[in-house]
């Protein structure tokens, strides 16, 4: 108990109960220097205990199909194209990007809510790519997902306990007469009054859904959590109060997350590890320290430098940052060789002509650039030219041929690309 | 600040609404100035009054359901009272507003570049509906929209998110407001898309030398874009004075809870997202006392049950003139520094 909210310390069951019209208000606030203890700092990264989750090549395309009496496939929507990650036993992998990039429809296809078109989902070593649904069920129970929206994700007509309680009763894991206790449990859990079981979403506030939401998650047990945007939707003051809860429970319950968000500072406080993503590819992943203090990819290093900082007070005006023009291009007929340099800074002949593949430039730190390097210090060669068999303006060369080392799969070697000696070594 | 000949003069500014559960007082005592070329900030959580009180600037309130007290001058005009003939000369033309939901704030009937046309020629009743259209394809250009003279005929869906914004920006400024409300002009968007309506805000309060008041949760654009911020909470300010002192020595606990509750892209590893206890109040009915004090932290510090008895006076803090806080605590920059830096910002106190 002594780690979990403020809110949930306080609930006697006596005394909230004559505690009308706001349900789990507490009427004592804890000092400050409490409620600092219980709060957490930004989660470390646990290198030691393998990986619950691994994606190898994850596609998924919508087909587009044309107006009319006969509707003909014309395109597709490569809303997630040759994704490869892996998410910690226990640990968390943040997923950040505009929006239309592919980051909600990866954590959709990782619950399979959608059939992806090609590659791996190893959960526990097995591929749930392509089980169907009967086959699915019983990995239904370790994979859960929490929603961005706690005011369209739960059914009005439906109480608290049986939104709670419905995974217990679909799974049969409990038998009939358990299902409210362990509803109340979970209740506890995450932070609301347990008497609260039989009352409706609606009486309920933004941040409290969100802790429903949270719950209903939690039912089965899972091993990984999915949580799309959990928190853009509440209030700044209820935000913290939600990561708070989360990483207690993730200390707790031992589960995993893959957090989609686009608030980076959000995901920095909670992921230890973050993959960035653009039009359905990931183009640069590491750890913190390597994607908030090291990026080497231009499209990162835009997107970071866009964030208003509310350390710029006390220097006043605005802080210098890359300008990205235009918007964020279709993925129906993405722009060739790499996708994001229709709107790079530092893009030349070889973009357009090769895709720049996930290299490994680091530890735990890989980029998808033919330039990559600091603010700045771009190099001015393109130093994936040998390792793709081509010269320097992407034109095949005779005299070369493609790397075996370029490779598109989940996780970091123990050798990798070294940016100064441009040649692969070992740590 | 103060300045009684400032271009916007909020006085004293109560919103009450009538609701069958009782009287809502969603704004109370409410006062602020702002000049010509300067930005207010307003922060504060949902329900604490920041766009009722935005709105009653364009008297936007239904005044048969609504008791409006206290003076709201824009240019010297009492908006308070003002009747409709009086209201609509001054909305759109020296003040306009933009929207957090250009989807929704755009009808979706009508082309951009007519809606647009529309504002123009409401308030230049002599223009042929020619020289509107050009106004309109001149303004979506002056906002950065590519190809306006084809892109005036879309309709608000054919435009993306950062677009419709720029479209509502261009509403707004077609006819040179000297005052420009804008409402979570960025909540909805993504940060590169954030970042270039900021600029375009900014470029444009250069060039129009416009009063600008920005409502937003974010503290980050905030700390970028605003000379002043004003705190609210529970419909009442709780914390007013220049961006610099509102977000570097801040002296009410509020906005104290707010700056921990955010995580910042720079913060130190070491740092602790601390969130504010609780949640907002009903207005039905308020706290008695301080409004904040059902949630603070730091009430253990003041004498007796003064938090919870007596509505502390919005007075000047240690800060000097200019930077006023509701609050009991006697000495807030030293709680400040002492306990809520040193879980929140480590690397900074060790720099003082």
């Amino acid at each position: 108990m002594s780690e979990r909210d403020t809110t949930a310390d306080e609930l006697v069951p006596e005394q909230q109960a004559e505690i009308e019209p706001a349900p789990a208000l507490t009427p004592e606030v804890p000092k400050f220097e409490e409620l600092a203890q219980q709060a957490h700092t930004a989660a470390a990264l646990d290198l030691s205990r393998g990986t619950v989750l691994e994606v190898d090549n994850l596609k998924m395309y919508f087909p587009v199909k044309s107006g009319g009496l006969i509707r003909r496939k014309v395109g597709d929507v490569q809303a997630v194209d040759g994704v490869s990650f892996e998410v910690p036993r226990g640990g968390s992998l943040g997923l950040v990007g505009e929006s239309g990039c592919g980051k909600s429809t990866t954590g959709r296809l990782i619950t399979r809510l959608y059939t992806p078109t090609g590659g791996r989902i190893l959960f526990e070593d097995r591929d749930m790519a392509k089980l169907s649904k009967r086959e699915l069920k019983p990995l239904r129970r370790e994979i859960q997902m929490i929603f961005q929206d706690p005011y369209t994700s739960l059914n009005p007509r439906h109480t608290v306990g049986a939104i709670i309680g419905a995974p217990l009763e679909v799974h049969k894991v409990v038998p009939k007469k358990q299902i409210l206790p362990r509803v109340q449990e979970l209740l506890e859990v995450v932070g609301l009054n347990p008497e609260h079981y039989n009352r409706y979403p609606n009486e309920f506030s933004g941040g409290q859904r969100q802790r429903i939401g949270i719950a209903r998650a939690l039912t089965l047990n899972p091993k990984l959590l999915v949580a799309d945007e959990p928190v853009s939707a509440l209030d700044v003051s209820i935000q913290a109060q939600v990561i708070n809860l989360l990483q207690d429970i993730q200390k707790e319950f031992d589960v995993a997350f893959l957090f989609i968000a686009h608030d980076l500072a959000v995901v920095r406080h909670f992921c230890p590890e973050v993959a960035v993503m653009y039009l359905g590819k990931i183009v640069e992943i590491g750890d913190r320290d390597s994607i908030y203090a090291h990026a080497h990819h231009p499209y990162t290093q835009a997107l970071l430098s866009a964030v208003p900082d509310i350390k710029q007070a006390a220097i006043g005006g605005r802080r210098e940052r890359i300008r990205l023009e235009g918007d964020v291009p279709s993925p129906i007929n993405p722009p060739s060789g790499c996708r994001f340099r229709t709107r790079c800074p530092i893009a030349q002949d070889i973009c357009a002509r090769h895709e720049p593949p996930l290299l490994q430039i680091g530890k735990r730190h890989k980029v998808a650039c033919h330039f990559p390097g600091p603010i700045g210090a771009h190099p001015d060669a393109p130093i994936t030219a040998r390792l793709l068999g081509t010269d320097e303006v992407g034109n095949p060369d005779p005299g070369a041929t493609p790397s075996p080392q370029i490779t598109n799969k989940p996780g970091f070697d123990d050798t990798w690309f070294d940016l100064d000696a441009k040649t692969f070594g070992r740590a | 600040m103060n300045d009684p000949d400032a271009f916007l003069v909020v006085e004293d500014l109560s919103v009450e609404f009538p609701t069958p559960d009782g009287p809502v007082r969603a704004v109370n005592n409410l006062s602020y100035t702002l000049g010509l070329g300067q930005t207010l900030g307003i922060v504060g959580e949902s329900g604490s009054g920041k766009s009722v009180s935005s709105m009653a600037v364009l008297g936007l309130h239904d005044a048969d359901r609504t008791k409006i007290t206290g003076s709201i001058r824009v240019g010297g005009t009492e908006v308070v009272g003002l009747n409709e003939p009086g209201l609509r000369k001054l909305r759109g033309n020296s003040v306009a507003m933009i929207f957090q939901d250009a989807l929704a704030a755009l009808h979706p009937f009508y082309r951009v570049g007519s809606q647009l046309a529309e504002a123009y020629q409401v308030h230049h009743p002599s223009a042929s509906r020619r020289d509107a259209r050009r106004k309109a394809i001149e303004m979506l250009d002056r906002v950065g929209i590519p190809q306006p003279d084809s892109r005036v005929d879309d309709f608000p869906h054919q435009f993306s998110g950062g677009m419709r914004q720029r479209a509502m920006i261009a509403m707004g400024l077609i006819n040179d407001p000297s005052l420009l409300i804008a409402d979570e002009p960025t909540t909805a968007l993504d940060v590169t898309v954030q970042a270039q309506i900021l600029d375009l805000l900014q470029d444009l309060q250069r060039e129009f030398n416009s009063a600008v008041v920005i409502i937003t949760h974010d503290l980050g654009v905030i700390a970028e874009m605003a000379d002043e911020v004003l705190v609210m909470y529970a419909g009442r300010c709780v914390e007013y004075g220049p961006t610099k002192e509102i977000l570097v020595s801040p002296e009410m606990p509020y906005t104290w809870g707010l700056l921990s509750s955010i995580p910042d892209v720079s913060a130190d590893i070491d740092a602790r997202l601390i969130p504010i206890p609780g949640n907002p109040p009903s207005l039905l009915s308020p706290p008695s006392g301080c409004s904040f004090h059902p949630r603070c932290a730091h009430v253990d510090k003041v004498p007796g049950d003064l938090c919870a008895t007596q509505l502390p006076e919005l007075l000047e803090g240690s800060n000097g003139p200019g930077h006023v806080k509701r609050c009991h605590l006697a000495n807030p920059q030293e709680v400040f520094r002492r306990e809520v830096l040193a879980e929140i910002a480590p690397d900074l106190v060790e720099e003082s």
